[in-house]
């Protein structure tokens, strides 16, 4: 058996952060109450690119965000946002990002139209130019019915637009987007999705956090894997999944198991190279599934393990999150909300 | 100027709000009708006490009700910061280039322009019930002008207090322990010649005091003018002094997040 903790010597070699949209280096921000919720958090993003920042909540996705948009700022590391430095020249920062905060920032009492007006106004934005550049949005963002409705009439899924309205106002370079479909239904969410990848289109830099895999893996054109406030490990999708060879396998129990039982007996088959048991599941990577699998489940009935039900699959990035944390993305949160909660922890 | 633009901005929002919901004006209305109803008539009786000063309670009471409604008006300022940190929508004005004075300013502008409304509709009452003052426009004035002037420095702590606390709960409790006592500590019930001693030297430091001692001087019409403008001095400079406060309180909210 490998062992799977997550050194540093796991984290690929920095790429040049020259002509970098965003580049943050060894990001640390420890809160009050003792939280370390990042702990030497380092990547970058390319001019262009849709950047995706992948972990369970907890793992320091939103920290990051709020020390990259200036709203908070690190105990240590620095930090350049379109060339820009963060701590040294915020203001300029500002004006040139666009934020979408994880939860909508919609002023709810106020219409569609006087949200995003008094967006531009902030941004000096004035006259004529501000009252077109409002109607390009509400429209754009199909809202132009709605607009002169409070927008505590809305749908999660149009203050979620309004919400990224407000963000593209004044044109900005990069644009943050934390966990934008968290809580939108599976038809609002597919509406987003198409939404970034037009943005994208159109040569914005956007900086993604999820904890949704499916929405890295398809709106990403990198991402970076965080746990514990730091990078695991990083690369495009394709890169990840392709690092682990052989397939996943997962298998629900009919009863609870002890780890050490059915690390024995994946032991045993010696084709089994990392497994994770969580309750009634059991999470395995091996080689060839085709001969694995036969071997594993041998070897669990004669520890006394009955299996309920069989999956193969080739790996996601779940496998990827599993390889580089050693705990399933379950796992992860669930410690999360049971463990120190952080201030900003769950949505 | 960048900073006054912005902070008319973001006073057009709370007023919309404030225009959209008129029913707050029946609720901040409806303690200093008690207290000029009621309470006016219980102790109608009271300016006949040797020495107080005045012949018309009601007269004597307008100008204190108003300054005690205007401090505990601007007292709840904070509870509407608190929702709008609540909802996110501080944090996107912080990471917009919105100054954070226009933010706590817009604010302000628009208590302001509540107060005046409030003293606008506490005056007429007050006529209605016969208060008379010899100080005719100008002492209206000067108390349109006290009533906004104390209203600004307890609005400013008010939103220093909640960006601090950040839990509307804490905030009433402030409110309903500081504001109350500083009401009983000043000249809003009672002529301050007939004040215990030691409750005139605690009023001398208590800008509620300042606030109703130069509206009342100004609405007589024979106080003195020096006095008057001092006192409205002083509520100016703790009114720049508590907007300072308030506006550095975003530094302290932004370390915490």
């Amino acid at each position: 058996m490998e062992s799977f903790e997550a050194k540093s010597e796991d984290v690929p070699s920095l790429p040049d952060h020259g002509d970098a949209a965003i580049a943050a280096r060894g990001l640390v921000k420890t809160y009050p109450k003792g939280t370390r919720a990042l702990d030497g958090l380092t990547f970058s993003v390319r001019r262009g690119a849709v950047f995706g920042l992948l972990g369970p909540n907890g793992a320091g996705k939103s920290t990051a965000i709020k020390i990259l948009t200036t709203l908070s700022r690190p105990d240590s590391g620095s930090a350049t946002v379109a060339g820009i430095d963060v701590l040294a020249n915020p203001q300029a920062v500002r004006r040139a990002i666009g934020c979408v905060a994880q939860r909508s920032s919609v002023d709810m009492p106020s219409t569609g139209r006087e949200n995003l007006t008094l967006q531009g106004q902030l941004y000096d934005l004035t006259g004529h130019e501000l009252k077109s550049r409002v109607s390009e949005l509400l429209e754009r963002f199909h809202l132009t019915e709605a607009a002169d409705r409070v927008a505590k009439t809305f749908s999660g899924g149009m203050q979620r637009k309004l919400d990224i309205a407000m963000g593209l106002i004044h044109h900005p370079k990069v644009l943050f987007l934390d966990e934008p479909t968290t809580g939108l239904d599976p038809e609002a969410r597919a509406d987003m999705w198409n939404e970034i990848a037009r943005l994208s289109q159109e040569g914005l830099t956007i900086l993604l956090t999820t904890h949704y895999l499916e929405e890295a893996d398809r709106l990403a054109e990198r991402l970076a894997i965080i746990d514990r406030g730091r990078v695991v490990v990083e690369g495009t999708p394709e890169e990840l999944k392709a690092e682990l060879k052989g397939d996943s396998v997962s298998i629900d129990l009919f009863e609870t198991a002890d780890e050490p039982t059915v690390r024995r007996a994946a032991d045993r088959t010696g084709q089994v190279n990392q497994v994770v048991v969580d309750g009634k599941a059991v999470h395995a990577r091996v080689n060839h599934g085709a001969s694995a699998l036969p071997a594993l489940l041998g070897a669990l009935e004669s520890e006394g393990v009955k299996a309920a039900s069989v999956r193969l699959s080739r790996p996601s990035l779940d496998d990827v999150y599993l390889r580089y944390t050693g705990r399933t993305f379950e796992q992860a949160e669930a410690a999360q909300q049971q463990g120190p909660q952080g201030k900003w922890g769950t949505p | 100027m960048k900073q006054v633009r912005h902070s008319w901005y973001l006073a057009q929002r709370h007023i919309r709000a404030l225009l959209r919901q008129p029913i707050w004006i029946a609720l901040t209305l409806f303690q200093p009708l008690i207290w000029l109803l009621l309470y006016g008539q219980l102790f109608k009786r009271v300016v006949e006490l040797p020495g107080f000063g005045a012949t018309n309670y009601i007269t004597f009471l307008t100008p204190g009700i108003v300054c005690m409604s205007a401090m505990f008006s601007s007292g709840w300022t904070g509870m509407g910061i608190i929702r709008d940190l609540d909802s996110g929508v501080i944090d996107r004005f912080l990471v917009s280039p919105a100054s954070r004075a226009a933010i706590i300013a817009g604010r302000l502008v628009s208590l302001a322009l509540t107060i005046f409304t409030q003293t606008a509709i506490l005056v007429c009452i007050g006529f209605v019930l016969g208060a008379r003052w010899g100080g005719g426009f100008a002492g209206v004035a000067i108390l349109f002008a006290c009533s906004i002037l104390l209203a600004m420095p307890f609005g400013a702590l008010s939103l220093a207090m909640a960006l601090a606390v950040r839990k509307e709960e804490s905030l009433i409790g402030a409110v309903n322990f500081l504001l109350l006592p500083l009401t009983f500590l000043s000249p809003v019930f009672m002529s301050p010649a007939l004040m215990p001693v030691w409750i005139q030297a605690v009023a001398n430091l208590n800008p509620v005091n300042w606030a109703v001692s130069a509206a009342r001087a100004a609405l007589v019409g024979s106080g003195d003018p020096a006095a008057i403008a001092l006192r409205m001095a002083l509520l100016a400079a703790f009114g720049v002094l508590s907007a300072t406060l308030a506006t550095s309180s975003f530094r302290a909210y932004q370390r915490s997040v």
